[in-house]
């Protein structure tokens, strides 16, 4: 296959990763206290103004995928006693940690100080980390974020994690770096996210022009990996969303649609919703069947999991505890089915979607169960066909190109059936 | 006059569809699939451009009543086409004896080979006299078996053994069967003619019906796999949307159409026009489809055709919770061991195949008025009778529609998109 | 409905056990809810609350005047046709046998539903309920997962308060704190009831065969806590009045079964394949609480602090101590005096499967045989578990425990 076009961002992410995972590979020697926690419910701020690194081993699992190696630390982890059934994100992570634990760009990782076990809209998440510490023997924090099963945040709720935040997770935090809190270092780290928030915000409704400049998930996971990683509250993130917000604003002025790996997607043919986590290992196979058919994401839900921006939460300097509860509660996967569905069919109004598609992903039950039923629903609500196609996170022996390629073409096919009033 | 041809590749077969002018249905061809798709898409159409041509050979002798006849030298041509195929067998493997086999056998070698195809030609033309009820006309299904049988009889352990026979035989028939040959109407017809003692009536017919121009105008090619199917991109149509428009054309007041193929099933809900308004698949899983079915007939020492007919015996159906085809085996021996009549099972496991076929139906939508059950496992008695069971239980009174041509719904379909990009 | 003779060689049962598990098991079969129907149909404006797996405070809706309910799906006993439509291949299947008990109507006469944090399948299908059924309550539950008892303890007593005060408001009847007190009375009752049962089947499990104990334990989802009472009492009376003879049997414990349950099939073929089970999670609810809940001071109160400071430790609550995991199964099987574990887990069951490798571990480290398989509520083939478990229970009595 031809070498991936990538435009700016994706360049200038590439390096800020880069330079991450370099600085993390010395973090011990420089006695930079290392900080493991999950993308929804990342309290990146918290942990940055204690001068500590994050690190999300979802992303060095997903990067994994991206690279090809988690089929064999998935195997790795199957053989030393883990279900076929489990997620394989969990599996890939032990895996990767029994190969000496080298992070996706080849360098060692360093161990955790602490893990934060953010608690937020996945089950799985505690035993990730239950399973981590019996690896590290380091010390664990849990944080409790109750899921929003009636819709909304309760102020019991909002109170039990700010208190979790005062009495457990900042005295852990304090233990491991050996640092005070320091509440001014944090607001200005809020300060910063919310700049950021602004800029990712614009770019993500970017998708609602025609033609759309950007992918609304393929494209937006590489948009959405600084800001639900270690770049949230750093003036490194601000100036990337900065620099991507002018560059997706550019396309747009000139009518442009987004770069895929495989070329400019300007000739757009359907525009559609998608729900659901992508496949890692096959990603940019996976893209080139829906940009091979002119079909542009205009909006994801996937894009929401590190946190939920486009519907006016920002973060809030002046509410520090507060609003970092604010934020893990809006995490995606800790919305309710019926917020989600809403949030679909919202999508596929104000984005003006022909079309929307479930990726159901084996791996991730806190996603897929219940998603046959989201079909229906925002079939129902909006009119449009659902298009519903399996596969997994970064399992390749879950990613069928066949059969996914037989079920999209059938899909935008359908669509253009659908939009002539008689065979295509 | 101006035909189109529809094309469905599927896993087990690859059926071909012409349509006339005015959509009509001309001919049907069916044959099994191969790793080279032009060839099986060729020969699919090859035996649909025949199959249309007898079917002008028909009309032609209902005129002047030679209608039996027309059996009869059908038979005899789909002899001459084993006979042509069957020669150019002998031919590959007598090439490959000269070529590979120790020095020592090479001469016993072919002589055995050739014995058995004498066999084989003989007992083609035994069947062409005195037709068995069921058979597959596919070559590699008839050669196959018969090869098997006479070189269990002509083997020698000691020296040309069953088992390097066999080994020839694997190795040629591949290459027979995707290598191009002469297997056209008009390549063969000429000699089945004169087989049957060449009537003069149905000669004419004959001779009107090789004349017949049907060169395709314009060809539609559906079905999936890994390779990509051997047509532009613009003659390609999803087979989703082929089966939804196939179906429509044969019962035009259909609704929701049920597909159980060999490694998937689909349930398509269609609109009034034909077009597919939802659909849901099970294709990662082969469990309830006709793979499954197969691998239970194959514990039973059965034909799949049996299975059906076997399991409408059952007074008391056994409840069966998986239908996993790496179980299926192990499940059926347990049952049986303890004592399970082998009706009984059967009729669970059929009861159990369309259990799957209902969760899929009511993930694409439920089951509408008319409903339409097509693929192999629609030929299936048991299976027939426990999908109208559990679609009168939870739909309610629901018209099923089954057509005996249902395998090439598919084909159908593209044939009639190619029809309307003609127009 | 055939049911099956202990066997040939045991004494034969006093009319009391057989009247007990005969009323179970036909409780523990019945697909409809009879039970709870009749108990309905004898006082208009009675309310019944339905709950799923694992832990829901039952007190909460017995205090407002719910007879509470168990739903631990259909088992093996009901063809699911509409259930699949809502999931996939790599779910579960009790969610399955759950909406098909509810879309068949069988549910129907339940005017609340709560969800427990389970896990995410259970979690998402309290979504799914709200929107299938608009007019039921339904309310999912985060029980606390933070290890400090006193934010738990709040945060626990806000929700028990909120569930309180929505299911008055759904059977009309706000319950004073002389209910909850009678409520927590009754339970505290029933959870002593339930340990003492285990208790003797630990101490004599040929007196206390696990597949009566287990019908026993299943009808007391369904009916009211005082009826359960009165048959467990009078089970152990008959347990008590008619010994019978111990039998050359491995003693294991079965571990994972906590949520979807195994079929009775299941729990027969380990036990006649020469194991006694001796402690099990199964309907873990059931004995949530490991200690009696206070009934002096207030009583919501005294509610929340019991599940704080309750000590049991399963894969649907957060394990605070880093030891914790690795030492679970050496205590469990130490305190049941057992030779060997059975991992016995639900497929695609995220919190089973996901557990096991630590407990085994921890289990292996300390010298305890372990086999592991997986079932679905609906298996229907048991010659596997069969042959497994009885391999299990000869080369413990060969070998013996290290």
């Amino acid at each position: 296959m031809a070498e991936a076009l990538k435009d700016r961002s994706m360049v200038l992410q590439k390096e800020m990763l880069a330079n991450y995972f370099a600085r993390l590979e010395q973090a011990p020697e420089k006695g930079e206290p290392v900080v493991y926690t999950f993308v929804p419910g990342n309290l990146v701020e918290l942990i940055r103004s204690f001068d500590a690194l994050p690190v999300l081993p979802e992303i060095n699992a997903l990067q994994s995928g991206m690279r090809k190696l988690s089929g064999d630390y998935i195997m790795e982890a199957e053989r030393s006693g883990h279900s076929e059934d489990v997620c394989t994100y969990v599996k890939c992570d032990i895996g990767m940690m029994r190969n000496g634990n080298l992070g996706p760009s080849g360098k060692k990782l360093p161990k955790p100080d602490l893990l934060l076990l953010s608690y937020t809209g996945c089950y799985t998440f505690m035993k990730w980390f239950e399973l981590l510490r019996e690896e590290y023997d380091c010390p664990t924090v849990m944080f409790h974020v109750p899921y929003q099963g009636d819709g909304v945040l309760e102020p019991e709720h909002r109170e039990y994690m700010i208190r979790q935040l005062r009495e457990q997770v900042i005295p852990a935090l304090e233990k491991a770096t050996g640092r005070a809190y320091d509440e001014e270092k944090l607001k200005e780290r809020l300060r910063l996210s919310a700049q950021a928030e602004d800029d990712l915000v614009a770019v993500l409704q970017a998708g609602k022009q025609r033609p759309s400049p950007i992918d609304g998930y393929f494209g937006a996971v590489y948009y959405v990996g600084p800001i639900f990683s270690a770049f949230r509250g750093t003036q490194e993130g601000v100036d990337y969303y900065r620099a991507l917000r002018e560059e997706v604003e550019e396309r747009a002025a000139e009518g442009l649609g987004p770069v895929t790996p495989d070329g400019p997607l300007n000739d757009q043919r359907y525009r559609l919703v998608v729900e659901g986590p992508p496949n890692w290992t096959s990603f940019r196979d996976f893209w080139k069947m829906f940009s091979d058919e002119g079909a542009v994401v205009v909006a994801s839900t996937y894009t929401k999991v590190g946190g939920t921006y486009d519907f006016g939460f920002r973060h809030d300097p002046n509410d520090p505890l507060g609003t970092m509860a604010d934020y893990c509660s809006g995490c995606y996967t800790n919305l309710n089915l019926p917020a989600r569905i809403e949030m679909l069919a919202r999508y596929v109004k104000e984005y003006e979607a022909d079309g929307f598609l479930i990726n159901s992903v084996k791996s991730c039950n806190s996603f897929s169960a219940g998603q046959l039923m989201i079909l229906r629903e925002v079939e129902k609500r909006t009119g449009i066909p659902g298009a519903f196609i399996e596969s997994d996170l970064v399992d390749p022996r879950y990613f069928s190109a066949a059969n996914i390629k037989n079920r999209l073409e059938s899909y935008f096919q359908m669509i253009d059936a659908r939009r002539r009033g008689k065979s295509a | 006059m101006s035909v189109v041809v529809g094309i469905d590749l599927g896993s087990t077969t690859t059926k071909a569809i012409i349509l006339g002018e005015n959509q009509e249905v001309l001919g049907r061809g069916i044959t099994n699939s191969r790793s080279n798709y032009d060839l099986a898409a060729a020969v699919s159409r090859t035996e649909a451009l025949i199959n249309a041509r007898f079917g002008q050979v028909r009309k032609k002798a209902e005129e002047n009543s030679s209608v039996a006849a027309v059996d009869k030298l059908r038979r005899a041509f789909i002899l001459e086409q084993m006979l042509h195929q069957l020669r150019r067998l002998e031919q590959l493997m007598l090439e490959e004896v000269a070529k590979s086999a120790p020095p020592g056998l090479k001469a016993p070698f072919a002589v055995a080979l050739q014995e058995i195809c004498r066999r084989i030609a003989e007992l083609e033309e035994q069947r062409f006299k005195q037709p068995p009820i069921l058979r597959s006309d596919f070559f590699r299904d008839a050669a196959g078996s018969a090869f098997m049988k006479f070189a269990e009889e002509i083997g020698d352990p000691a020296g040309v053994s069953f088992d390097r026979l066999v080994g020839i035989y694997d190795k040629c028939i591949i290459r027979v069967e995707n290598e191009p040959l002469d297997l056209d109407f008009r390549d063969h017809i000429g000699s089945a003619l004169a087989r049957i003692g060449s009537p003069p009536a149905l000669a004419e017919a004959v001779h009107y019906a090789v004349a017949m121009d049907l060169t395709p105008a314009w060809t539609v090619g559906t079905g999936y796999g890994r390779a990509r199917l051997p047509f532009p991109k613009e003659q390609i149509r999803s087979e989703i949307l082929c089966h939804g428009l196939g179906a429509h054309a044969m019962f035009p007041d259909t609704r929701t159409v049920l597909d159980i193929g060999g490694q998937d099933t689909k349930a398509i809900q269609i609109d009034d026009q034909g077009i597919v308004t939802s659909f849901q698949m099970n294709d990662r899983c082969a469990a309830g489809c006709g793979r499954y079915l197969g691998y239970i007939a194959d514990e039973m020492n059965l034909g799949l055709h049996e299975l059906g007919p076997l399991a409408e015996q059952s007074r008391r159906s056994v409840k069966i919770n998986s239908t996993c085809t790496v179980f299926a085996g192990a499940e059926l021996r347990e049952r049986l061991g303890l004592g399970e009549k082998r009706e009984d099972i059967l009729a669970g496991l059929h009861r159990a195949i369309i259990l799957r076929a209902m969760s899929l139906l009511a993930r694409s939508g439920g089951v509408d008025d008319q409903f339409t059950f097509t693929g192999g496992v629609a030929k299936n008695p048991a299976a027939v009778r426990a999908l109208r069971e559990l679609v009168g239980e939870n739909y309610g009174e629901r018209t099923l529609n089954i057509s005996p041509d249902s395998i090439y719904t598919g084909a159908l379909g593209a044939a009639i998109f190619a029809s309307r990009m003609m127009n | 409905m055939v049911r099956e003779t202990f066997g040939s060689d045991e004494q034969q049962e006093g009319p009391t056990r057989a009247a007990v598990v005969d009323w179970a098991r036909d409780v523990y079969d019945d697909l409809d809810f009879t039970a709870v129907r009749r108990w309905l149909e004898a006082n208009p404006g009675r309310k019944a609350g339905g709950y799923l797996p694992v832990y829901v405070p039952r007190e909460v809706l017995h205090a407002t005047g719910f007879l509470p309910v168990g739903i631990h799906g259909a088992g093996d006993r009901l063809e699911i046709i509409r259930g699949d439509a809502f999931y996939q291949s790599y779910i579960c299947h009790l969610p399955r046998s759950i909406i098909e008990l509810a879309q068949s109507g069988r549910l129907d006469m339940l005017s609340a539903v709560l969800f427990p944090s389970t896990c995410d399948v259970i979690r998402n299908l309290s979504g799914m309920w709200k929107l299938l059924y608009p007019d039921i309550y339904v309310r999912y539950i985060d029980v606390p997962q933070t290890p400090d008892p006193a934010a738990g303890a709040d945060f626990w007593e806000g929700e028990l308060r909120r569930l309180l005060h929505d299911l008055a408001l759904v059977s009309g009847h706000q319950a004073t704190d002389q209910d909850l007190r009678e409520t927590i009375r009754v339970y505290n009752e029933m959870r002593d009831m339930i340990r003492t049962l285990y208790r003797v089947r630990q101490e004599r499990p040929w007196d206390v065969p696990t597949e009566e104990l287990y019908v026993l334990l299943r009808a007391g989802e369904v009916v009211p806590p005082e009826e359960f009472i009165a048959q467990a009492r009078r089970y152990l009376g008959a347990v008590e009045a008619e010994p019978r003879r111990p039998r050359d049997n491995s003693r294991v414990i079965v571990v994972g079964a906590f949520c979807e349950q195994p079929p009775l099939g299941l729990i027969k073929s380990i036990e006649r394949a020469g194991c006694y089970i001796v402690d099990d999670d199964f309907i873990l609810g059931n004995r949530f609480l490991a200690n009696d809940v206070s009934l002096t001071g207030d009583p919501v109160r005294a509610l929340a602090e019991a599940f704080v400071h309750n000590d049991m430790r399963t894969s649907v609550l957060y394990e605070g101590d880093p030891r914790g995991k690795k030492q679970l199964m050496a205590q469990r099987v130490a305190a049941a005096n057992a030779d060997g574990i059975i991992f016995a887990t639900p497929s695609f069951c995220d919190p089973a499967l996901l557990d096991q490798p630590m407990l085994r571990t921890g289990a292996e480290q300390a010298g305890i045989p372990c086999i592991a398989f997986k079932y679905a509520e609906n298996t229907g083939q048991f010659q596997q578990f069969r042959e497994q478990a009885g391999t299990f229970a000869d080369s413990i009595k060969l070998w013996g425990v290290v």
